[in-house]
């Protein structure tokens, strides 16, 4: 059917304009473009989403301080759904959207993929979720970053709390682990936690990562009767187990050694049990964190939890940088921050990304759900220690060491 | 002991095919009758999940238990009447691009309205607690879950069996142009069918808000389980989806105590071992109309 508003000549005329648009902006002297790439979607959605929000918090707040290098920052954001697809977008990234710099990211395997576009494109990616020690080790590259903390970071921090409680020296565990790329490398490193502190597996299972319903492994937990259960879990098999767990009335102590707190705040009341490590939490005692809290409620209507702290420090970071620098030049950044710059990473200490391999060296925290009659709302389920590493030691105490992890890059 | 642990896996196994039951009935008879595959079934599952979540705060969680559904069916209603009855006797691909556009939107509406994070749902303290018979354990929660789902069967059996409306549903699925022919409109049928199709798939969602994440993504993970249940039953055999709903079950239970990497992929290898042997699914009647 013909339609008399939209002649043949003005559809083409549009098209052109369409097509034109990217080359058009690319010319644009007054913004700085930056992408941020994370999973929206899938078991990892939940995460992204606490991301997503945290880079605009931190994009909207670079802004409105004037900008970056002068320059309004602009933030192209996108769904990177799987290794591949994120492989391909951080390619347009940078060679049509002409971005400097990506930051983002939650899957191990994506985080590998957009590595070797930036390596190959010469590209600053921070990685802001991906957790696998590989990527700091055997995979690592000159131009990917980790504000995330290494598993071993994970391992290492709620590791201490763990054997405090002798939860760990001469006990049977029972590991369940995610069965992708980051579940893996969790599990090795665990193991080696695991052993060097004398305790012993009851059983071990991967997990699939599209699994909800735990209750056969539920039945297998009370059959082998472990003295702890070791969770190397990710995303949404975190909220699953949780409700799971406590439905069949299980008490044996639960241990998780990876954690994101919107999985937790996801169980749901008197679900939430055992201690956890993680990166970062809306109860830090900071006054930078208490600020980027009320910031983030004030906008978003809910706390931030961890994914939201990395994307929005992230961005800060590069921000910070090129402002310090007076260029947007990603090798240029990455020179400045192997040179051991510092930045406030919302925590009692400043953080600064260690040259041999791109990890960032900061405080951890491991936290321990309240009993639930202490819960007074739906946020503060949990209470947390101190820093991790203590204040008179080196941050690099609970990082992996370059024989655990070395790393080499390729040139 | 050994012996005693997989029995015990085997009848949790019954209990997890229960829940894939629900939907799978559903998706049956809508496909049976109206030749659409809805793979939008499981969007009305997430919805039912999400009623429950919202409602229980005002009406209780027994109240939402009948509320969810209840809504969800109105909510199929209008689906069906301006919708899907496009689409009876159209090719079977714009049903299914239509669904699966409908099955989008549902998800991103979720997404837009209760944010990507699962949201926080228990079961109520009254419904708390474990059942143990000898050394076997299990959730009281669970056994009330089996407990509705056979009542549903058991009633949707019956009036698919036993009544009026069943006798007509039924020829509708073998030939409808005998049904118009007596002079029958399957429309108001139809309509019946669909309502009570998603509202079964909603009861499902409100009964599992509590044991498993209230997530958008919650109707398309467990989506592909009630289709591969309703392709091992074999099409329009109502017998054949509950026998499949539970081998599925089972499957997933001794999958998960031998080989714990493959107790998702284990259903899959079951479901081409089935098409190869069986083409037409366990006990998949021969429907002129597919053939």
């Amino acid at each position: 059917m013909p339609h008399p508003a939209l002649s043949r000549r003005a559809l083409l005329g549009g098209s052109t304009a369409l097509l034109a648009a990217p080359a058009l902006s690319q010319g644009q002297p007054d913004v700085v473009r930056i992408g941020h790439l994370t999973p929206r979607t899938g078991f990892l959605g939940p995460l992204g989403e606490y991301a997503v929000q945290g880079v605009q918090l931190a994009a909207e707040e670079i802004n409105a301080a004037g900008g970056v290098v002068g320059r309004r920052l602009d933030l192209l954001l996108e769904d990177s759904v799987n290794p591949q697809t994120a492989s391909a977008k951080a390619e347009r990234f940078v060679q049509r959207d002409r971005v400097s710099c990506i930051v983002g990211e939650i899957n191990s395997a994506s985080a590998l993929a957009i590595g070797q576009v930036v390596q190959r494109e010469k590209a600053l990616f921070i990685n802001t979720g991906a957790n696998s020690d590989a990527l700091r080790g055997s995979d690592c590259r000159r131009f990917m970053f980790h504000i995330e903390g290494a598993n071993s970071m994970y391992v290492k921090s709620v590791g201490r709390a763990l054997l405090a409680e002798g939860k760990i020296n001469g006990k049977r565990y029972y590991a369940l682990t995610a069965d992708y790329a980051f579940g893996h490398d969790l599990l090795r490193v665990a193991k080696n936690f695991l052993g060097a502190n004398n305790a012993r597996p009851a059983g071990e299972d991967l997990i699939p990562t599209e699994l909800t319903d735990f209750s056969p492994f539920m039945l297998k937990l009370r059959q082998a009767r472990p003295d702890v259960v070791i969770l190397n879990l990710a995303g949404a098999q975190i909220t699953n187990f949780l409700k799971q767990y406590s439905e069949f009335g299980l008490t044996f102590p639960v241990a998780g050694f990876g954690f994101d707190t919107a999985l937790a705040w996801g169980a749901g009341q008197g679900n939430f049990l055992g201690t956890w490590p993680t990166v970062w939490h809306h109860l830090v005692d900071t006054p930078s964190t208490k600020a980027f809290v009320a910031a983030y409620q004030r906008k978003f209507n809910r706390p931030p939890e961890n994914q939201a702290w990395g994307d929005y420090c992230a961005l800060k970071i590069i921000a910070q940088s090129m402002n310090e620098l007076k260029s947007v030049e990603a090798p240029r950044i990455v020179e400045h921050l192997e040179k051991g710059a510092k930045f406030d990473v919302l925590k009692a200490r400043e953080g600064y990304f260690r040259a041999r391999d791109h990890q960032i060296m900061m405080e951890m925290y491991a936290i321990t759900a309240l009993p639930a009659d202490k819960v007074r709302n739906r946020w503060n389920i949990f209470s947390s220690s101190a820093g991790i590493p203590g204040p008179g030691e080196d941050l690099e105490a609970i990082a992996p060491t370059s024989e655990e992890n070395a790393c080499t890059f390729p040139a | 002991m050994e012996f005693a642990f997989i029995l015990e896996q085997v009848v949790n196994g019954l209990l997890v095919g229960a829940n894939y039951l629900l939907i799978a009935l559903g998706l049956s008879l809508i496909f049976s009758l109206g030749g659409i595959v809805n793979l939008a079934h499981g969007a009305f599952y997430a919805i039912g999940a999400y009623l429950t979540v919202a409602l229980s705060p005002t009406i209780g969680f027994g109240g939402a238990l009948i509320a969810a559904p209840a809504t969800v069916a109105l909510l199929g209603l209008m689906i069906e009447r301006f919708l899907l009855r496009r689409f009876y006797r159209a090719d079977p691909i714009l049903s299914l691009l239509l669904t699966f556009g409908l099955a989008m939107v549902a998800e991103q509406t979720l997404r837009m309205l209760f944010g990507a994070a699962p949201v926080p749902f228990s079961i109520p303290l009254w419904l708390r607690g474990q059942v143990f018979v000898g050394d076997f354990i299990y959730s009281k929660y669970r056994l009330i879950i089996l407990a509705v789902a056979v009542l549903c069967v058991v009633g949707l059996w019956l009036l698919l069996k036993r009544t009026a409306f069943g006798r007509v549903v039924r020829a509708g699925v073998q030939n409808p142009d005998m049904v118009a022919a007596l002079g029958i409109s399957l429309r108001p049928y139809m309509m019946a069918v669909v309502m009570i199709a998603v509202a079964l798939a909603a009861l499902a969602g409100s009964m599992m808000a509590p044991v498993t994440g209230v997530t958008p993504t919650m109707g398309a993970e467990i989506l592909t389980f009630a289709f591969v249940v309703v392709v091992i039953g074999g099409l329009g055999s109502f017998w054949g989806v509950v026998v499949a709903a539970i081998i599925v079950g089972i499957v997933r239970g001794l999958a998960a105590y031998a080989f714990p990497p493959a107790t998702e992929a284990a259903v899959y290898f079951l479901m081409v071992l089935v098409l190869l042997l069986r083409p037409r699914g366990l006990f998949g009647e021969r429907i002129q109309r597919f053939e």
